[in-house]
């Protein structure tokens, strides 16, 4: 029992804000000045979801969040595990410098780039684009999933990939027939690390978009700030329709979510 | 194995991506680092080391910044890696109210920096927020602060929120080490007589050193890039006390316009994030023990 006290501490130390976040956005800022931790007497109400759908583009924020994350997961994951397919089949010393090139760039933080990659996106004319956004994206992720994938290939069984070869398959039949198949469960970590990253980044949108249009999720949120101020509620309604996908998706993966983020943290 | 020429082209696309969005922009700070460059107009000017000069002797903010950053790290780190290290051991097994309990710390870890920017505002908010109606409504009314507004704990409110943020995480990485342990040498240990504290210092925490390099490794670039989490909930402010140099960067670069001086600090915040992760792998790796 005394080892489970301190558990439940913690545990109620991260329950009891989510509460207070899922309360606060059916309450009005009246309510909430009021009586911020409390249920009011009146009941709870959605008018919040409603007045933040009809007074911003939160359903096209939302859709571009979505087609940014699926876009940039998709091709993060099939450009690195091309690369890493082309390290482990090398298996020489050129495979291990491209390798090192890749682990290179975890090391360095996004934010080092930012201002010469600003002008570059501005030069490409990419700024207000899904597309720069997305291309940016694949290629800040790509070492992490580089690493997570080639080391997972390199524990293949050799056998499998020469027999494909012996049988006379090319390159491209032995990557998508042999070597993604049996990849598949690093792969699907890396796909719900990636997820997770691209769902949740403020960086890139923050630099590269002005235009309401292109708003994705994390960005419309800040300038949520700027127009509410300290509207918690609405600002609640806002969080809560941002999280909700990965929310959903944790409650259902969990296990596969805490396996694929620890993995990016480990080889991080 | 003969390697077939087509198996260059499976380099090409990511390679093309990580060249120009990431390899190109990172050796174009270095080179904008030595110039006045605003960032808009078609000139500029070589300064030589001048931005360099400005950062160490002529710009009280960075001096600020710095120093910031460190306490900032400090006290994510020691805090994170405890926290994370003693519920690890306290849910090491595989327990369904342990896995569930799991589950539950590491839930933050989904979501946006923004959104727990919102939440730890509306925790530390001085007239209403959470923590001061806690503190009043248990009589201890007398402790209620400023919380974010207070330029001298400011810091310390922000890295506790990164430790609810990530301490999940580094909790699974706990566990996972921990469980990779042995059973027999406890074992021998209980046999030999030894203590709590005795089998933790010889038996757990050497075998843990792997896991405890990782987090502490992690944790701390993830403590000089919390650049969301910081913009989101204080923008810096109040009066520089929350400014870190990732924050600083943008702010000299996209507010005042000084590319140049914002890639040399991009370069000097490279060249530390490099010394620091450098100096823990030697200091952690000295106490890896092999068995």
């Amino acid at each position: 029992m005394l080892r489970r006290f301190p558990v439940i501490v913690y545990a109620l130390l991260i329950i009891i804000p989510l509460i207070v976040v899922v309360l606060t956005s059916m309450k009005t800022i009246q309510q909430t000045f009021q009586n911020p931790l409390g249920v009011p007497e009146e009941g709870l109400q959605f008018e919040n979801y409603v007045t933040l759908f009809e007074e911003s583009n939160m359903a096209g924020y939302f859709m571009n969040s979505v087609i940014v994350t699926l876009f940039s997961v998709f091709f993060t994951l099939l450009f690195s595990a091309m690369i890493a397919f082309g390290i482990t089949m090398l298996n020489n010393r050129l495979g291990s410098v491209i390798f090192a090139i890749f682990l290179l760039g975890m090391m360095v933080p996004a934010q080092v780039s930012m201002v010469p990659l600003y002008s570059l996106v501005l030069d490409l004319g990419l700024t207000n684009s899904l597309l720069g956004l997305i291309l940016v994206n694949i290629s800040v992720t790509l070492p992490i999933a580089v690493f997570i994938l080639t080391g997972f290939m390199k524990t293949l069984p050799k056998e499998l990939i020469e027999a494909a070869v012996i049988d006379g398959a090319g390159n491209w039949k032995v990557f998508a027939r042999v070597v993604v198949p049996l990849s598949l469960p690093s792969m699907s970590a890396a796909a719900i690390f990636l997820s997770v990253i691209h769902w949740n980044d403020l960086l890139y949108p923050l630099l590269f978009v002005t235009d309401d249009t292109y708003v994705t999720l994390p960005l419309a949120l800040l300038q949520f700030q700027g127009q509410y101020s300290t509207n918690y509620p609405m600002l609640f309604t806002g969080v809560i329709i941002a999280s909700l996908p990965m929310v959903i998706a944790y409650v259902f993966l969990q296990r596969f979510f805490v396996a694929g983020i620890t993995a990016g943290a480990m080889k991080g | 194995m003969r390697i077939s020429k087509t198996l260059y082209l499976f380099f090409i696309p990511g390679f093309l991506l990580y060249f120009i969005f990431f390899i190109y922009p990172t050796a174009s700070a270095l080179f904008y680092s030595f110039t006045d460059w605003d960032g808009l107009s078609e000139n500029f000017r070589y300064v030589g080391f001048e931005n360099y000069e400005r950062a160490f002797t002529g710009d009280s903010v960075f001096a600020k910044v710095f120093v910031n950053n460190l306490q900032f790290m400090f006290t994510v780190v020691v805090l994170q890696t405890l926290v994370a290290l003693a519920f690890a051991i306290l849910l090491v097994k595989n327990t369904k109210t342990n896995v569930f309990f799991r589950a539950l710390y590491f839930f933050p870890t989904i979501l946006s920096s923004v959104s727990v920017a919102f939440i730890w505002a509306f925790i530390y908010d001085p007239t209403f927020g959470i923590l001061n109606s806690f503190l009043e409504s248990a009589g201890l009314g007398a402790y209620t602060l400023g919380w974010l507004g207070d330029a001298s704990i400011a810091i310390y409110c922000l890295a506790i929120t990164q430790v609810w943020f990530h301490a999940g995480q580094m909790l699974i990485i706990f566990v996972a080490g921990l469980q990779s342990i042995p059973e027999d040498l406890y074992e021998v240990a209980r046999i030999e007589g030894a203590s709590k504290w005795q089998t933790f210092k010889s038996v757990t925490w050497p075998l843990l050193a792997p896991s405890a390099t990782i987090v502490v490794a992690y944790t701390t670039i993830q403590s000089f890039k919390a650049f969301d989490l910081v913009f989101a909930m204080t923008g810096g402010g109040p009066n520089n006390a929350t400014e870190i140099i990732a924050t600083y960067i943008y702010e000299v670069a996209f507010r005042s316009y000084e590319f140049g001086y914002a890639s040399a600090i991009s370069v000097l915040f490279m060249i530390i994030i490099g010394i620091i992760t450098y100096l823990q792998f030697k200091a952690l790796r000295s106490d890896r023990v092999s068995y």
